[in-house]
């Protein structure tokens, strides 16, 4: 089967019933996508399917063939994503840093959605845990984000 | 001191247990060679080994290396796992050196003698919130050090007396002649000065980074998704593995009931018995997890003489309903005046028991650990951890090789909070990485699963307090009494002795700041059955919880609004009164409520003081209930850290610990059932989400008393203040965390 990550495709030999989260990180080889929980909990391997936020760690990976996929590796080639980015730099948002992939697509599909989101916008769709508790450097980013858009 | 020594003391075993002399092989071999690729500066490792033993944190090029184009490569002896160390040392090391620390780049330094910097040089760890406030001075040397190589280089090429130099930042600079030199230009010649021992260190006044809020080293590369860890990487010709544990600690795999057909699954290479776990090796981790999952498995009791064992009819209600039972005598912690005759003489005395549960790390990375036997006999390790000395004499006495054959890497860490040390029984990856490696003949990454995680962590302590408190005719606390039931992590990793305090298992409870004349603190001992080990904040975590709280108790029983007991209880420490009155005027000044906030809720606030980690802190939390739910609306907290190196790092590290400290207040508990835990994920662990966190304000104050902790002193205030609000909105004591416990009405 073919795969649409970060616009490239590749022919994939996984199982088809292979989480997409092992797909990307051990056939693709694209790390940035984390492993926290594997039970769509903690949403550190988020990746945007087609525009929206998806758990890639329960996502089957023929379920997302013939859709984009977009990592955290080429967010940055997104409009929305680079501010996203530069306003996660500039609020100094991540501590360790492991659950940050997931946040910033999660924080760039939100502001694609709903460029000028208030804080309970932002409280109802940033579901993704951080253990180091950055949460209020990633609401202030959120907005800043959103200032410059 | 004393705390800090007994801290560390039994983890020392591996670190001390090893030769002095400390191969160059070994040193090189653990750096990630790829990123050294300038001039070595200087290079007189050889010479300086050859010499005899090495003095810790003495040996500049063992840290400081300087590239052609002037930037600086810094090994740090502390791990970076969300703390800022990496730019903290930078920031200290640059300041000295005169080098922007925007130009390092920092990698945490391998196991060996140069690194063992802490107490007085023989040990090292990324804990207790010792990094800064251990290595300020030795930082400050090597960089000075380091700079004073390059000025006696450029003296000699501008044949000029060093005294007629100055530095820029990255340059040498001789005024009279308006010539300048740069610092990568130089490397190279001053690799072979000797290291001066007596380079002068900068005024405070003359600080240029040191104090500022500087950006972090690693935040882009966190923010894109280049950040590597332990999980992410690769080394050729690896193998992947997946273990299934057994469901309890201690237990043994016996028969395998479908090995054949799990075998045959797709990618698995080969299936291992191993200590406590059947492992499948596969290639790729996918497959390794999928087959471990399918094995079918006889699991065996332990046999009677593992300690460590789960037994079948662990409970944690049972082991709480065992420490509440439980009476002295205990061993005496902190006694103060005549406690038995100030009780006797007070006008009213109260009671009350308190107790907080077991508690998962939680760390967003799952455990895992990469092991490849080189055809040198050395064995390397790639995987988090907080102690690469410990690591290496841990590794070396489980293949009975000498340390140096040991090669530890120690990668970014995501998140750690006490979860990566030396937890030997099934607490970590590596050793099952090492064996499988040594059984296939390949390199092998072994990746927990979040249920292994949740399975073998080893878990912040249960707690559990009898206070007693007498109260003069004005109401004020003349006498306490507490009974501080159980073990801390450190007697309980490391042995008990039964006429020995652990002071972690105390800490919270004695050594409170306030003017409480007769005081007599004892700890009964109880061993732990599950496996505790340390955890953001350790002994503080709960016991200020514990204190402060029936410090409330003791000031509603005496009819004084708690605040201003607290005031009055401090007023003979400018430090504490001034902390308390800078947290108060930070809130816009103190109030108990309960109040009508502006968005129409009721609100009521709590307060609180701690004492953590060398560092003092005093909190203030605004709560409402909504719906039976606690609401944390705002956390103010003042944070005095002696003197600090980087304002922004401590306010994140005071948002990071407080978010931690409203997760166990709100939501954790590890529980127990039948020997095996109810949870195995976040489903039935509930963590701190975004929509629960309170918009937390920092203020820090610097007394100019000796530098404390910064990554831990943010947590214990948070517990008790949250629980002091949420009493006088809800009229109920609350004495038991966490508060999704309670039910509370509106």
């Amino acid at each position: 089967m073919n795969l649409v990550i970060n616009n490239k495709t590749y022919e994939i030999d996984s199982d088809a019933d292979t989480p997409l989260l092992w797909v990307i990180r051990e056939e693709v080889g694209l790390t940035g996508t984390k492993f926290g929980c594997g039970l769509a909990q903690c949403g550190a391997c988020t990746v945007l399917v087609d525009g929206e936020p998806c758990r890639s760690c329960v996502t089957p990976v023929e379920s997302v063939v013939g859709k984009q996929i977009t990592t955290i590796e080429t967010i940055e080639e997104d409009a929305v994503g680079k501010k996203v980015v530069e306003a996660w730099v500039e609020a100094q948002v991540p501590q360790c840093g492991y659950c940050q992939s997931g946040q910033v697509l999660a924080a760039t599909a939100l502001l694609k959605r709903n460029p000028n989101p208030s804080d309970a916008d932002i409280a109802d769709a940033m579901v993704n845990l951080c253990r180091c508790g950055t949460y209020n450097g990633i609401v202030d980013a959120i907005h800043a984000a959103s200032r410059q858009a | 001191m004393n705390e800090m020594v007994n801290f560390l003391a039994g983890m020392n075993e591996a670190a001390t247990s090893r030769p002095l002399n400390f191969s160059r092989r070994g040193f090189l071999g653990a750096s990630l060679g790829a990123l050294v690729l300038g001039v070595v500066l200087p290079g007189g490792t050889a010479r300086a080994q050859a010499a005899g033993a090495v003095k810790p944190g003495t040996r500049v090029p063992a840290f400081i290396e300087i590239r052609n184009d002037g930037t600086v490569f810094f090994r740090s002896p502390f791990i970076e796992g969300g703390q800022g160390i990496f730019t903290a040392m930078a920031q200290i090391v640059g300041e000295e050196l005169d080098v922007d620390p925007q130009n390092f780049t920092v990698e945490c330094a391998p196991a060996g003698p140069d690194y063992t910097i802490m107490f007085g040089g023989h040990m090292r760890i990324t804990g207790g919130s010792f990094s800064v406030r251990s290595s300020y001075p030795i930082m400050r040397k090597l960089g000075a050090a380091a700079r004073q190589m390059l000025l006696e280089v450029a003296a000699k090429r501008l044949d000029v007396p060093m005294s007629e130099l100055t530095t820029e930042p990255g340059v040498v600079i001789h005024a009279a002649s308006g010539r300048r030199l740069n610092y990568g230009d130089l490397a190279e010649e001053a690799a072979t000065q000797p290291v001066p021992e007596d380079a002068p260190l900068k005024a405070d006044a003359d600080f240029r980074w040191i104090r500022k809020p500087l950006k972090r080293l690693d935040v882009r590369d966190k923010s894109t998704g280049k950040a590597m860890y332990s999980i992410d990487l690769k080394v050729d010709g690896m193998l992947l593995a997946a273990v299934q544990h057994a469901p309890r600690l201690g237990w043994e795999s016996g028969k395998i009931f479908n090995e054949d057909q799990v075998k045959a699954m797709r990618g698995v290479h080969s299936i291992h018995t191993i200590p406590g776990a059947v492992a499948v090796v596969a290639d790729r981790w996918w497959h390794a997890k999928r087959a471990a999952e399918a094995l079918q498995v006889e699991w065996k009791e332990p046999a009677a003489d593992v300690t460590y064992a789960m037994p079948a009819d662990f409970s944690t209600e049972a082991f709480r309903e065992k420490l509440a039972a439980t009476r002295g005598p205990g061993v005496d912690a902190e006694k103060e005046g005549d406690v038995d005759g100030a009780f006797k003489a007070a006008n009213k005395v109260i009671e009350a028991q308190y107790d907080a549960p077991y508690l998962a790390h939680g760390q967003l990375e799952p455990p895992s650990a990469i092991a490849r036997w080189n055809e040198d006999g050395t064995l390397e390790i790639w995987t988090p951890n907080q102690a690469p000395e410990m690591f290496q004499g841990v590794a070396a006495k489980q293949f009975g090789l000498p340390p140096e054959k040991i090669l530890i890497h120690s990668p970014l860490l995501g998140g750690f909070f006490g979860r990566n040390f030396t937890y030997l029984n099934g607490g970590i990856p590596f050793p099952q990485a090492a064996l499988l490696a040594q059984k296939v003949g390949k390199p092998v990454k072994v990746i927990w699963s979040r249920e292994d995680e949740f399975l073998r962590d080893y878990f912040r302590p249960m707690g559990l307090v009898r206070f007693r408190g007498g109260l003069d005719k004005d109401g004020m606390p003349v006498a306490l009494t507490a009974d501080v039931m159980g073990e801390g992590p450190t007697e309980s990793l490391n042995g008990v002795d039964p006429n020995k305090v652990d002071p972690n298992g105390v800490e919270g409870i004695v050594e409170k700041p306030y003017a409480i004349p007769n005081r007599h603190i004892v700890q009964i001992k109880v061993p732990h059955v599950a496996r505790v080990g340390y955890w953001r904040s350790v002994g503080h975590s709960m016991n200020d919880f514990f204190y402060e709280t029936f410090f409330d108790e003791m000031a509603d029983a005496g009819g004084h609004d708690p605040y201003e007991l607290r005031h009055k209880l401090v007023a003979g420490s400018p430090r504490h009164l001034k902390l308390l009155e800078t947290v108060a005027e930070s809130a816009g000044g103190w109030k108990r409520g309960p109040f009508t906030a502006e968005d129409g809720s009721k609100r009521a606030r709590g307060v609180s003081m701690a004492s953590p980690f060398g560092s003092e802190t005093a909190s203030i939390a605004e709560v409402s209930i909504e719906g039976g739910q606690v609401v944390v609306h705002d956390v103010w907290v003042a944070i005095d850290p002696g003197s600090i190196v980087n304002p922004a790092i401590i306010e994140a590290q005071v948002k990071s610990a407080t978010a931690l400290g409203l997760s166990t207040a709100l939501l954790e508990e590890v529980v127990y059932e039948g020997g095996k835990p109810l949870a195995r994920n976040y489903d039935r662990y509930p963590i701190l989400p975004l929509s629960r966190m309170a918009r937390v304000h920092v203020s820090i104050v610097e007394s100019g008393a000796p530098m404390g902790g910064v990554g831990e002193p943010g947590l214990p205030g948070v517990p008790p203040a949250v629980a002091n609000a949420v009493s006088v909105l809800a009229g109920q004591r609350i004495r038991r965390l966490p508060l999704s416990r309670s039910s509370l009405g509106v």
